[in-house]
């Protein structure tokens, strides 16, 4: 096991720019899970920690060692495909031993880790079957497995749950989870699922179009979001936007409008007249009622009812989403003209370029 | 539903058709081998009967010739030639879709010329090459021009189906720090079997049929192969129908005997990618 650090790095095809200015420190056994939307360089940035794709620029340390030029096999890491990529043509236990035996493994040694790693998975009535055989959440634990035999430094999955249906990718994350704490290797996991990264991850790195956004525990990246790309991509149904500005500043604090909701007062450190913000509410912590530091009212269009809670979608003068979450049985009718109130705790306030304002101390 | 059987029975009606017309010259060429030379020109079309049916011409073909040293040479020449354009095709295939270097894109192109450009347009030059390197008259010869011939053809389907080879299988194995040569021989061949066995029917067939070349570079009795072996038996002014035709039939059996063998895969190569 060992630690992972990443400076400067850079990638480039061509004039595109996929990765700019990456820095990352993982410590030895903290699951690193990195996450967002398709084309931000989540998996180019894991495959260069592999060793698949070349640096164009920038170090990759792991252990205090330089791996840049190193081979992947030779940076001691271990990857799991999203694709499982299990060799078709051989059965699990070879699929679990064909990459030992060119790494100097002795033939009892690798016997007694695939014995291991099966027990660990449950494969061990599956060691002679062939993949073709297999059940994707079999194939999965195989592909798990034939990185743990190798007793790598640092576990790298690729979506590894992106090809299951979703009752398995339940069960095949808290496995996941489970092994973390068995293992206590150092993990970097990649996912569009902001659920997977939640509830697995020591911390979450946030990516956008190659840049990182924030990298946080799971909740503070829920309650403190760093900009308006991470508030509203963690988070679902996505949190809430509203324009607005800054009228005056008092004693009281700063007095902000917005064409959407009714004035309030913010604590006015950070805050300048003038100054253009976005007031930023979750679905979940926005309640029916008019008592609140924080109000907005609109019409009801649309009642999603999921079971533990509804979503209550409606409209709103400037035709921007605005989803609230409702609890219970009792739920607004379509057409109903509603007000909804949040405590200022839960307001989450952005300047004019996304970045986030503290607002609150207390 | 009526309308759908009428669809299928029509095209069934041109498949027996076609299958007819390639069929029915080979089964001429095998009944009357069996036959006396007169049954022959009497009525070509008949079956051989207790009146008709004759072995002359297998006999005199195993008596009279080196027919099987003929069947021996072309058999090296067609199984060495065949190894080697799928060992080095598949080679070739992986490495131009695998590795990108300078002149990737200039080899394929160059390679897909040779696909292009009959290589018995180059036969002066070959024979002279030939002659200068002291390789006339001999199956070495034969084997270098045959490999030259098949290669193009055989990295170019082999290409298309390495890349279909999912990518992740390739880095997973990096990841397993398996060497490249291993990458090839142990995970991405075994993968490209069906390929192989297409590409192993479409090299054969024409290397066994040729004649051009060991006309051209084949002088002695002991380099003949079948296809010009069986030529002796045609004369100026006789021809030894029953030899030819018997000779003929003979070398039918190799070339059927190596599809049967490959057939299950050919059929898993020529249908890959249409079921997923």
């Amino acid at each position: 096991m060992a630690n992972l650090r990443i400076d400067n790095l850079n990638k480039s095809y061509g004039t595109a720019r996929v990765l700019a200015d990456i820095g990352l420190q993982i410590p030895d056994g903290e699951f690193v899970v990195l996450v967002g939307p398709s084309g931000c360089g989540k998996s180019t940035l894991l495959r260069m920690i592999a060793g698949l794709d070349a640096v164009t620029s920038g170090d990759i340390y792991i252990g205090d060692r330089l791996v840049n030029t190193l081979a992947p096999a030779e940076r001691k890491i271990a990857m799991v495909f999203q694709s499982y990529a299990l060799y078709p043509h051989m059965d699990v236990r070879k699929n679990m031993t064909f990459g030992l035996k060119f790494t100097g493994v002795p033939p009892a040694e690798r016997q007694r880790r695939v014995t291991e790693a099966a027990r660990m998975l449950q494969l061990e009535k599956l060691l002679d079957r062939y993949p073709r055989d297999l059940s994707g959440g079999q194939r999965q634990r195989v592909a798990i497995g034939r990185a743990i035999v190798r007793e790598p430094d640092v576990f790298l999955f690729d979506e590894p749950l992106s090809n299951l249906d979703a009752a398995l990718r339940v069960s095949t994350r808290v496995e996941i989870a489970r092994l973390h704490q068995m293992l206590k290797a150092t993990i970097v996991y990649v996912t569009h699922d902001q659920v997977e990264a939640m509830t697995l991850a020591d911390r979450i790195v946030v990516m956008n179009q190659g840049v990182i956004e924030q990298v946080g525990k799971p909740l503070d990246l829920y309650y403190e979001p760093a900009n308006l790309f991470v508030a509203g991509f963690i988070g679902s149904p996505a949190m809430n936007f509203f324009a607005a500005r800054v009228e005056s500043i008092g004693a009281g604090g700063a007095r902000v409008v917005g064409p959407t909701m009714q004035p309030m007062t913010l604590p006015a450190a950070g805050l300048a007249a003038g100054a253009e913000l976005t007031i930023g509410v979750r679905p979940e912590h926005l309640a029916i009622g008019d008592r609140g530091d924080f109000l907005t009212s609109g019409t009801v269009e649309l009642v999603e009812r999921l079971g533990e809670a509804s979503f209550a979608h409606v409209a709103r003068a400037d035709k921007k989403r605005l989803v609230v979450e409702i609890r219970g049985r009792e739920t607004p009718k379509i057409g109903d003209v509603v007000t909804f109130a949040a405590g200022m705790r839960d307001v989450h306030v952005f300047d004019k370029g996304g970045r986030r304002v503290e607002t609150v101390t207390a | 539903m009526f309308e759908r059987q009428l669809k299928s029975a029509g095209v069934h009606l041109l498949l027996i058709a076609y299958s007819c017309l390639a069929v029915g010259p080979i089964l001429l060429v095998v009944m009357n081998s069996f036959k006396k030379r007169a049954a022959i020109f009497g009525s070509p079309l008949s079956f051989p009967d207790f009146t008709t049916f004759s072995l002359i011409g297998y006999n005199k073909v195993f008596s009279a010739s080196h027919v099987v040293l003929y069947f021996w040479n072309s058999l090296v020449v067609t199984l060495v030639s065949m190894s080697l354009v799928l060992l080095l095709g598949a080679m070739a295939a992986w490495a131009l879709t695998e590795y990108r270097f300078r002149w990737t894109t200039a080899l394929s192109l160059y390679l897909a010329i040779g696909i292009m450009v009959p290589i018995r347009l180059g036969s002066v030059a070959i024979l002279t090459m030939m002659r200068k390197a002291g390789l006339n008259d001999t199956l070495t010869a034969l084997i270098l021009v045959y490999v030259a011939q098949g290669l193009p053809m055989s990295i170019f389907i082999l290409s298309e189906f390495v890349q279909q080879i999912p990518r992740d299988l390739r880095d997973a194995a990096r990841c397993d720090g398996v060497p490249e040569t291993r990458i090839f021989f142990e995970v991405i061949a075994p993968l490209l079997r069906p390929a192989i066995a297409t590409v192993a029917v479409f090299t054969i067939v024409p290397i066994w049929n040729d004649l051009w070349f060991p006309l051209i570079l084949t002088s002695s009795d002991s380099t003949h192969t079948i296809t010009l072996g069986v030529q002796q038996f045609l004369g100026q002014y006789i021809t030894d129908w029953n030899s030819v035709l018997a000779a003929l039939s003979m070398a039918i059996l190799p070339i059927v005997a190596i599809y049967i063998v490959f057939s299950r895969q050919l059929i898993a190569g020529l249908t890959a990618g249409a079921v997923k």
